[in-house]
């Protein structure tokens, strides 16, 4: 478990993902992959580093439910409400 | 017995290398494969690694100069007798070379004065471009950064300038104007990225006759697969459709050798192996294609970490000169740019390049039945000095009943 909020996490890992963007300047319904410009393998890092950072392993057909920042947050704060 | 270490060329469209770091010191041991020396491409830093095992005994090149390829680095011992008696003998040629002054002495020359070796100064590219285009490259005037001949030196002998020409800045002007050896400078890099990959592909056009064939590949059994394989996995081991498709490619690729090497002097010269090259385009712009080696050997979960780390250290600029210096025949995937179809241009000296496009849901009839299917459009670029189109199009085939067993990648 992490001290860090959905928000922070989200944010840290997408900063790691696409370094030179700036993830705090996004728009909360943007679509992420569309304005980040991540691809698939770029998204997969996402993922692999919401888990990293809180144990959270996200199953693919979630990956919808993360298409943006507000939608991202929802789900973490549901997901680490389980935990 | 002693042996040089030379500039090497890390892929068709360089000419020249700037050390920007080296990563040993004369007394050090090194070993085959170790990382040496950091190399500024134009289009990337490349870690360089040595072909020799042995004891480092001189840097020849200082950290900030650029040397066109072939330039000889370093001296390394490496400890072994010489069968033939002489005192030096090339380690890695990719020019022709004569052998390197004996080392009775320090060889202070190249890093003061310029080359002896004429040779040395002109790489495989610039040396066929001279003899394209009827000029003796040994009457060029130079004016690279140190007195090295440039693309546009030679292309100037060929042609007296115009009033047009003499207006824009050339491309050997522009680098020699720019600072050297300095990482984290985004902007110049672009720049040099940009007139590195503009140089390459108007090569290819200029000079491949593309023929083009194309298939639609229906994914069903693929994505069910998939999706099936990834449910079970945790995220740090999923797979993506793109190792799938890499892998199905360079086992197709292995079907159909005729497609897999380079095309060198009038001839094609087969690949020592499959190795992928894979278009890898940069968030900041760009793109370069490095290789997974042997990909059609490789399991798909080693194939998928290793399309990981590539893609990684090729956007944080840490790419090995292996993998620059050497792929086969190239994939660009652009699925995920959203588009149906590419048309690829092929990687010069390569002979063919595999285009991947989006996989989306479309009417597909099969057996007297319609249904939506997800289907991706894979695209070839061949070589018409190398092979036809009914070779393409058995490679894109084969590609296609491969994925139709995605247990048997």
């Amino acid at each position: 478990m992490t001290d860090l909020s959905p928000t922070d996490v989200i944010l840290a890992t997408l900063a790691q993902v696409a370094p030179e963007a700036d993830p705090a300047a996004l728009g909360p319904d943007a679509d992420l992959r569309l304005e980040l410009d991540l691809d698939s393998m770029d998204f997969l890092n996402f993922v692999v580093g919401i888990d990293e950072r809180t144990g959270i392993d996200i199953p693919e057909r979630d990956y919808p439910r993360l298409s943006t920042l507000n939608r991202c947050i929802e789900y973490l704060t549901g997901r680490m409400a389980e935990v | 017995m002693v042996a040089e270490f030379r500039m090497p060329s890390l892929g068709a469209d360089m000419e020249a290398g700037t050390i920007v770091e080296w990563r040993v010191k004369p007394g050090d041991e090194v070993r085959r494969g170790d990382i040496v020396a950091v190399v500024d491409t134009d289009k990337a830093d490349i870690d360089v690694e040595i072909f020799e095992t042995g004891v480092i005994d001189q840097l020849l090149v200082p950290v900030g100069r650029r040397v066109p390829v072939g330039t000889p680095l370093a001296v390394v011992s490496t400890g072994t007798a010489s069968p033939n008696g002489s005192t030096a003998v090339p380690s890695v040629a990719p020019v022709p070379t004569q052998p390197p002054e004996p080392l009775s002495g320090p060889l202070p020359k190249p890093l003061s004065g310029p080359l002896t070796e004429p040779e040395l100064r002109y790489s495989t590219v610039l040396r066929r471009l001279a003899h394209h285009l009827g000029v003796d490259i040994g009457t060029v005037t130079a004016t690279g950064p140190d007195g090295s001949v440039t693309r546009d030196d030679v292309v100037r002998a060929a042609r007296p300038p115009s009033g047009v020409l003499e207006v824009l800045p050339s491309a050997a002007e522009a680098v020699a104007t720019e600072p050297l050896g300095v990482g984290g400078r985004p902007g110049e890099r672009s720049v040099t990225m940009r007139r590195a990959i503009a140089n390459l592909m108007a090569r290819s056009n200029r000079e491949i006759p593309h023929y083009y064939v194309a298939t639609d590949i229906d994914m069903s059994t693929a994505a069910r697969w998939l999706e099936a394989t990834n449910a079970q996995r945790s995220v740090a081991t999923r797979l993506l459709p793109a190792a799938l498709m890499l892998k199905a490619t360079a086992l197709a690729a292995r079907q159909e050798p005729a497609l897999n090497g380079l095309w060198v002097d009038d001839a094609f010269v087969p690949g020592s192996g499959i190795h992928l090259g894979v278009a890898v385009s940069l968030r900041t712009g760009g793109l370069v294609a490095p290789a997974l080696h042997d990909a059609d050997a490789m399991d798909l979960d080693t194939l998928m970490q290793a399309l990981r780390d590539l893609t990684q250290r090729a956007r944080t600029g840490r790419l090995r000169s292996s993998e620059m210096a050497d792929p086969t025949i190239t994939v660009t995937n652009l699925g995920d740019q959203g588009v149906d179809t590419v048309f690829g241009v092929i990687y010069p000296p390569q002979v063919a390049l595999i285009g991947l496009g989006k996989m989306v849901e479309r009417p597909w009839a099969d057996h007297g039945m319609v249904g939506a299917r997800p289907i991706v459009r894979a695209t070839l670029a061949g070589d018409h000095r190398a092979t036809d189109g009914r070779t393409g199009a058995r490679l894109l085939t084969a590609l296609d009943a491969l994925l139709q067993h995605p247990e048997e990648l």
